[in-house]
């Protein structure tokens, strides 16, 4: 665990200022002027984040009491717009899949890139870094273009159909069909992140020292057990921050199922049957196409709700480790 | 040295299969991006009508090209993505850094209090503020206007936290301490200390911010309406009917849009991720 997270820093006076910390209000009033420079370098952040990071939500709370399609007049309308969220049955479909993307991407993936950092600290010296160079770029490439290759290569005579039908296997419609449009946004998804989770357990791995694994060696323990042993308890910290912020990024999906669903009819709206649709693409169109500005503020909040609950969860299954 | 184990490993012969498999696993995840770069190349019919799709470069790279110039402003959105990459990538660079500073060598009061808010606005879901965002840029006059996707970003919570770690694990107090001594102060320490010593961090979160901003889609969708004011991947999204007869053209827009930055990336890439890895939480 990294201890200089919550190791006190020393400032540049340090020697003066912890001595007035916590002391006498004239003291703490010297304490301020004597690092006034610091906080004139947070405070862009801080002026950033009243204008554009406490007051939306809050707004966003407002609206969601509220009738508004921006041209008329605001009417207020308590519960019902959350009321109407919770008993539509689109919205739940939406919800519905933002899980099965988390059992068929997150599941899969996060222990796939777990293993692929281990096999790359424990057995790849040389020429590591053109394997992460490799495993890395979908995440510095733009979604559209992303999504565009995908539709193209999963088109029903693209060149992963031309792939199967090599081996002997029958072809798949993937983008045509509920199920094959959930594998293929899935694999879209696994592959996009791939790289990001390898890169950040990587760093994990790399703080476990070399000692335990040798005496584990000796002790006669196998790859997998040394895996089991010292692997995975030690980088539980890792595994939480990756678990939270991957459940975060599969509840709010948008971008990817938007643009592989674009080019059937009624795009926005997930392909067919609703196959790709998500709750934030949902939202979007409560938003703009429908102008149900209340409205989409409320489902915003029910999206809310689940992400804490979902992080929640994560924090109770992957421990106390949580305190980074 | 934490990796010297793999010094005892080499001559297992599992390591060798290790290689192999991971090298094709490798192969295979970067296959999507040299069909994008030859896909381009074919007419709509040497792309769509032929089964199995083609493999190699074709030679219509002028012909789709002219055909792009001749529909949108392609060249436009290129500028108009980098004047936005390039303006967050600095400014995201400097207010972060500043503020990774404070927080990492400062012990100003209220510290604690002020950089765990910072962290608590990281886990608020975007989503949240997805609606009223819209109304604010609406307001502030910013719709349709580079500010609305510049500005409310500028000093992001994640780069703050990121580059806090860097300075705490790279930057000795020492140092500062012989810095003051000599009479700097606290931008000129900040500007003649710090940041030389964090270059390596900064150049990987400056390579993540880049690429966040060149390759944003929600934003500029709900912000941007005017054509000429479209970021490349706006563009390449409204070439026209996705998967329709322009298909090879937007593959082509796409891969002008990707496959410089790749390339980029790749040759900073060995920078890049050890920088990434410096500032990653460790377990």
């Amino acid at each position: 665990m990294d201890n200089s997270v919550e190791a006190p820093q020393a400032s540049p006076r340090s020697v003066e200022s912890t001595a007035t910390y916590g002391q006498s209000a004239r003291h703490s009033w010297r304490a301020i002027k004597r690092n006034r420079w610091a906080y004139l370098f947070i405070s862009p952040f801080f002026i950033l984040f009243l204008v554009f990071g406490i007051f939306p939500p809050l707004y966003s709370l407002f609206l969601s009491f509220h009738q508004w399609d921006i041209m008329s007049p605001m009417k207020s309308v308590g519960f019902a717009n959350y009321a109407r969220v919770l008993s539509t049955s689109l919205f739940w479909k939406a919800c519905l899949n933002n899980f099965i993307f988390i059992l068929m991407a997150s599941l899969p993936g996060l222990p796939l890139a777990l293993f692929i950092a281990f096999l790359l600290d424990r057995f790849i010296s040389r020429g590591r870094n053109l394997y992460l160079a490799g495993i890395f770029s979908p995440v510095v490439t733009s979604v559209v273009a992303v999504s565009l290759v995908f539709s193209v290569l999963f088109d029903k005579r693209g060149l992963v159909n031309a792939g199967l039908q090599a081996v002997g296997l029958e072809p798949i419609m993937w983008l045509l069909r509920p199920w094959p449009m959930k594998v293929t946004l899935a694999i879209l998804l696994i592959w996009r992140w791939l790289g990001w989770n390898v890169v950040l357990y990587l760093a994990g791995l790399q703080s476990i020292s070399a000692e335990l694994y040798e005496a584990a060696r000796v002790d006669g323990a196998t790859t997998m057990q040394s895996f089991m042993r010292i692997t995975l308890p030690l980088i539980r910290p890792t595994l939480l921050y990756t678990a939270i912020l991957s459940g975060i990024g599969m509840l709010q999906l948008f971008a990817e199922p938007f643009l592989l669903t674009s080019g059937q009819g009624g795009a926005g709206l997930g392909g067919r049957g609703n196959s790709l649709l998500t709750m934030f693409m949902y939202l979007y169109n409560s938003a703009f196409r429908q102008f149900q500005f209340g409205y989409a503020a409320a489902v915003s909040y029910v999206m809310f709700v689940l992400i804490l609950m979902l992080s929640m969860v994560n924090l109770k299954f992957f421990g106390r480790a949580a305190d980074e | 040295m934490a990796r010297s184990v793999t010094h005892y490993l080499r001559l297992h012969p599992g390591t060798v299969m290790v290689y192999v498999v991971l090298g094709i696993m490798t192969l295979v995840i970067v296959f999507p991006f040299y069909w994008l770069t030859i896909s381009g190349t074919h007419s709509l019919s040497g792309l769509m009508g032929r089964f199995p799709p083609p493999l190699w470069f074709g030679g219509e790279f002028w012909v789709n090209l002219q055909a792009i110039l001749n529909r949108v402003p392609f060249f436009r959105s290129y500028a108009n993505s980098l004047f936005i990459a390039i303006t967050s990538t600095i400014t995201q660079l400097f207010f972060c850094s500043l503020a990774g500073y404070a927080f990492a060598k400062y012990d100003f009061p209220g510290r604690k209090q002020l950089f765990f808010m910072l962290l608590a606005t990281m886990m608020l879901p975007a989503a949240l503020s997805f609606v009223p965002w819209y109304i604010m840029m609406g307001k502030f006059g910013w719709i349709n206007s580079f500010r609305a996707l510049i500005i409310p970003g500028m000093a992001p919570a994640f780069g703050i936290f990121w580059l806090r770690q860097v300075i705490i694990q790279t930057v000795p107090d020492e140092l500062l301490h012989a810095a003051r001594i000599d009479g700097a102060g606290d931008f000129g320490i900040y500007a003649r200390i710090v940041l030389p010593v964090i270059l390596p961090g900064l150049g990987a979160l400056g390579i993540m911010t880049f690429m966040n901003a060149w390759n944003d889609y929600i934003g500029p969708l709900i912000i941007l309406s005017d054509v000429k004011k479209f970021t490349l991947p706006l563009m390449v999204a409204n070439l026209s009917g996705w998967g329709g007869s322009t298909v090879h053209l937007q593959l082509l827009g796409a891969a002008l849009a990707t496959v410089p930055m790749l390339v980029v990336f790749f040759f900073a890439s060995r920078q890049f991720i050890s920088g990434m890895m410096a500032g990653a939480l460790k377990g």
